[in-house]
């Protein structure tokens, strides 16, 4: 046992320096900076961890835990977002007086959380995995306290996630009860669809995990707490908790669910289209970005679970590439946000964003990009992540939901396309303070580089995510 | 030869849109136009040694460059043939004309107006290099972006609604091509045309797949029901935005049904045959009519372009030589014409920033040269032999002739309309009473108006007389379109 335990290297590695960096918090008075650049160090170490360690599949405590090439190309996403996230919102911490030596450790935490998720194989550790990341990122939305939404962001997240944790682990239980296993590939062998007691535990599970992915109808906190939540958390929550949340749906689906695959098909069928509906009706009146940028995500969940729907390899692979590729315009777009800062308040009405051309032309043509890609136009990223995903959608001749996937896209270039008018074509009152948030430009210039080249070689995801379900 | 001189056509403008971009002048934007303008006459003068290199003896693709893409699946596969090259040629000599308009006419962001155009040249030209289905579509709809910004950055009062609506419109139409896009794929394995041409979709498929392509170029030639965007984008446009959109950007569609629809689902390109039919009669007859009774010229000349397009979609299905002929024959003359005319307008509303025809009345007192110049144009557009409009309209009706006689008749009478409107609105323009005061103090056209004008006029007599290089250009190519759709019909 001891010999293996280099499987759990990132995780070990991780939890010591949480210790550590803990310690020093407690011990050093201001000590937030020192943390701060002590979480980025950290990250690039656990991602170098993770480079190095071997792809080929091994298990250990009992066939609990995986070490794959699935998990490491998850937990290197994570870490990847979760650097871009936090470095680029430093100045916006230290402006709001958010700078607690704990927040990065909290995020760190859930990260921590978020590496268990996606390299369990069995009940017990995904529920502690994602209880971990719950608690954190509870703890995260409310972090402004004395901030009145911030508070009742966090206490809202904190109520109904709690409940669809309840679901998720009443789910469990049953699942348990039916099959007489906790672990994943001794439940895929035992289920089937005689078994209808572990189909209600499917809809169970289903469910917990839709609301952590914030998918139609589980998505009604998405909006207030991306509202409510300091910017600098509200990007982390859009980035980095989703794909370890994508991540945790297509390992269920994939493994203790692949024998049943026809009675949950529908029921991500359903959430896709309606998290599709929702996500480009509801987003069209918003006036706060950061309310619209709740809502375009729900909507982009929904065309990864189109991916996830076809029930096969290849759909699985397109969702992967898709959240991807989202990450890469969410840190964009909200990298932006940090720049948008007048008289030290930052702003985030899309009515503020009036006429910037003229004054911030490079942002202005930075966010057109990252609008455009978003709404899925050709020849910018996005519209490759959509192009795979309906690929795979088609191969299972399931043309109603590529028609209606696409008719949404139709629908979501609407609002983008207000926000670009706003840039573009109005009028501008507001200049904005010249920032020196040097990362965050990075990560906007970055974002909008991947998305401008990604054409010259639109493949290089899918041959990465190719590897992923070799094993 | 390996130089893959299709790529360096295609993205010659944008590398030197990268140029305009990094140049840093704050107070005027000359070097800006010279550079734009260098590599539009680069671009153009390669197109034009394309043209003389390419053999025209036969309907093969030529230049051919392949390079694998997406592993695998897609690859990126560039090629002309005697069709697609006379679009190119058209777009590369277009673009430097609006290059010099946007020198008089726009006067704000003078390098982003030069960036967007030279990036939408560069994806119009990639549209008609295409010879893979998924990079025909990238380049297809990636042209959205730049246009949308030209009519809603430069245009006029109501460019929002315009610009959104152009977007919304063009993009509805073309997701159903994609899904059409990817069922082939998933049908025949491939994108590649040239190898469906070979494998040929079952014929069960062929219906939807069609009216899947159908919704995207109905939208974008555009056909009436559809066509209710064009009028509004075409009066919001700045005038280099209007000379795009209906001299390039129109052509994309006809071009499609040409490239796409008919060798790819010729079994359906014949069933579908009458719904052609009657659209592009109604909408050469109720556009013309429509027109009638416009009092904004580019809103007259935009309606008249839909029912010119109306000619085009018909000849093409009458998928006969002298039909299909036409039509391309229609699309490189109107490219040339409706151009012409929205530069005149364009003239007229620097001077005067009125499209209102009862603002203007007896231009030829005061202006002649520009007179002139205008009533070329209209007759032009009416299709008065001797100018390349007459050569298309004759063909496609001749074409017509042989398939539907009431058809024929009907779009006969399109014609008559055609002189109706266009003449009634050379005679309140150009001659009748001067009204206004200030058309007494009109300067006559400048030397870069007399340029592209003059440039555009030479071109639209000169194919007019001798029709001969661009009919034996295409000629090849279509009889072997015509002979592949036969042979695929009676099997």
């Amino acid at each position: 046992m001891i010999n293996n335990l280099n499987i759990m290297l990132p995780e070990i590695f991780l939890s010591l320096s949480i210790f550590s960096i803990l310690m020093i918090g407690v011990f050093i008075k201001k000590s937030f900076n020192i943390i701060f650049n002590l979480t980025s160090l950290i990250i690039i170490v656990t991602i170098t961890i993770i480079f190095t360690s071997p792809n080929n599949e091994e298990k250990i405590f009992l066939d609990s835990f995986t070490r794959d090439a699935f998990s490491n190309y998850f937990k290197i996403l994570i870490l990847l977002s979760s650097l871009f996230v936090l470095n680029s919102s430093k100045n916006f911490i230290m402006d709001n007086r958010l700078d607690k030596f704990e927040y990065p450790i909290i995020i760190l935490l859930s990260i921590l959380g978020m590496f268990f998720m996606v390299s369990s194989n069995d009940l017990i550790l995904f529920y502690l995995g994602l209880e971990l990341q719950s608690l954190s990122l509870y703890i995260l939305a409310s972090i402004d306290r004395d901030n009145l939404r911030s508070t009742e962001s966090g206490i809202k997240y904190f109520v109904l996630s709690a409940l669809s944790s309840g679901l998720l682990l009443y789910g469990c239980s049953l699942l348990y009860g039916f099959t007489g296993s906790t672990n994943f590939d001794f439940i895929a062998s035992e289920l089937n669809k005689e078994n209808t007691g572990a189909v209600f535990a499917m809809v169970f599970i289903l469910v917990g995990l839709a609301f952590k992915v914030s998918a139609v109808p589980f998505h009604m906190w998405t909006p207030d707490v991306y509202e409510g939540a300091p910017t600098s958390i509200t990007s982390f929550f859009a980035v980095v908790p989703k794909v370890a949340g994508l991540a945790l749906l297509i390992k269920f689906m994939s493994i203790p669910f692949s024998n049943i695959l026809l009675e949950w098909q529908t029921i991500i069928i359903f959430i896709s289209i309606a998290s599709m509906i929702l996500g480009a009706v509801a987003a069209m009146i918003q006036k706060n970005f950061k309310r619209l940028l709740a809502y375009s995500s729900i909507g982009h969940i929904g065309y990864a679970l189109a991916g996830v729907a076809t029930g096969a390899i290849s759909g699985y692979e397109s969702a992967i590439v898709y959240i991807s590729i989202y990450v890469i315009m969410n840190i964009g777009a909200f990298s932006c946000l940090y720049l948008l800062k007048k008289d030290g308040i930052y702003k985030e009405n899309i009515s503020d964003l009036s006429g910037i051309s003229k004054k911030h032309p490079l942002l202005a043509i930075s966010l057109l990009i990252i609008l455009f890609s978003l709404a899925g136009i050709p020849p910018l990223g996005g519209f490759f992540a959509k192009f795979y995903v309906f690929v795979a959608v088609l191969e299972q001749q399931m043309y109603a939901l590529a028609i209606i996937g696409l008719l949404t896209t139709v629908m979501s270039a609407f609002y983008y396309l207000k926000i670009i008018k706003t840039i573009y074509f109005d009028d501008s009152f507001i200049t904005f303070d010249s920032t020196k948030n040097r990362i965050a430009q990075i990560s906007i210039f970055a974002s909008c580089t991947i998305l401008i080249s990604f054409f010259l070689y639109p493949s290089i995801l899918n041959n990465l995510v190719d590897t992923l379900f070799i094993g | 030869m390996n130089f893959p001189i299709l790529s360096t056509l295609i993205f010659l403008p944008l590398i030197s849109s990268l140029f305009i971009l990094l140049s840093k002048e704050k107070t005027s934007n000359n070097s800006s136009i010279y550079i734009s303008l260098f590599s539009s006459i680069a671009t153009f003068f390669l197109s034009l040694f394309l043209w003389y290199s390419l053999d025209i003896s036969t309907s093969e693709f030529q230049f051919v460059e392949e390079k694998s893409w997406i592993n695998n699946f897609i690859k990126f596969k560039l090629g002309v043939d005697g069709i697609s090259i006379l679009f190119i040629v058209l777009t590369t000599f277009i673009t430097p004309i609006c290059i010099i308009s946007c020198v008089n006419s726009v006067k704000v962001r003078v390098k982003e107006f030069l960036i967007a155009i030279l990036i939408l040249e560069t994806f119009m030209i990639g549209v008609f290099c295409s010879l893979d289905l998924v990079i025909f579509y990238l380049f297809f709809e990636a042209g959205l972006i730049p246009m949308f910004l030209i009519i809603g950055v430069w245009g006029g009062p109501r460019r929002v609604y315009s610009a959104f609506k152009f977007f919304l419109f063009t993009l509805l139409g073309s997701v159903l091509m994609l899904v059409a896009i990817i069922m082939i794929y998933w049908l025949t394995g491939t994108t590649d045309i040239t190898q469906i041409y070979e494998i040929k979709i079952p014929r069960e498929y062929q219906n939807i797949l069609w009216l899947a392509f159908f919704s995207s170029f109905a939208v974008k030639m555009p056909m009436w029901p559809v066509h209710t965007w064009l009028p509004d984008a075409h009066v919001e446009a700045p005038t280099a935005g209007s000379v795009i959109l209906a001299a390039i950007l129109l052509k994309m569609a006809g071009y499609g049904f040409l490239r796409f629809s008919i060798p790819l689902f010729p079994v359906a390109s014949e069933y579908f045959t009458p719904l052609i039919f009657t659209l592009s009669i109604i909408a050469i007859i109720y556009t013309s009519l429509v027109a009638l009774m416009q009092d904004d010229m580019k809103k007259l000349i935009a309606y008249s372009s839909v029912a010119h397009m109306g000619y085009v979609t018909l000849g093409i299905f009458t998928l006969t030589k002298q039909g299909i002929e036409g039509s391309i024959y229609q699309m490189i003359s109107h490219g040339l014409i409706s151009a012409a005319l929205f530069l005149c307008v364009g003239v007229i509303y620097d001077r005067l920033h009125s499209r209102m025809i009862s603002t203007y009345g007896g231009l030829v007192n005061y202006i002649p040269k520009y007179s002139f110049l205008f009533l070329i144009f209209a007759l032009a557009a009416l299709g008065l032999p001797g100018t390349s409009g007459f050569l298309g309209e004759f063909l496609v009706l001749t074409g017509t002739f042989q398939k539907s006689y009431l058809a024929a008749m009907l779009a006969t009478f399109g014609v008559v309309l055609g002189a109706a409107y266009m003449l009634w609105l050379t005679k309140r323009v150009i001659f009748g009473v001067t009204n206004n005061s200030e058309i007494k103090n009109l300067n006559d056209i400048n030397k870069s108006e007399i340029l592209m004008l003059v440039s555009l006029a030479f071109l639209i007599i000169f194919f007019g007389f001798y029709p001969l290089p661009l009919m034996e250009t295409f000629s090849v190519s279509v009889n072997s379109l015509i002979n592949n759709y036969e042979t695929a019909i009676s099997n």
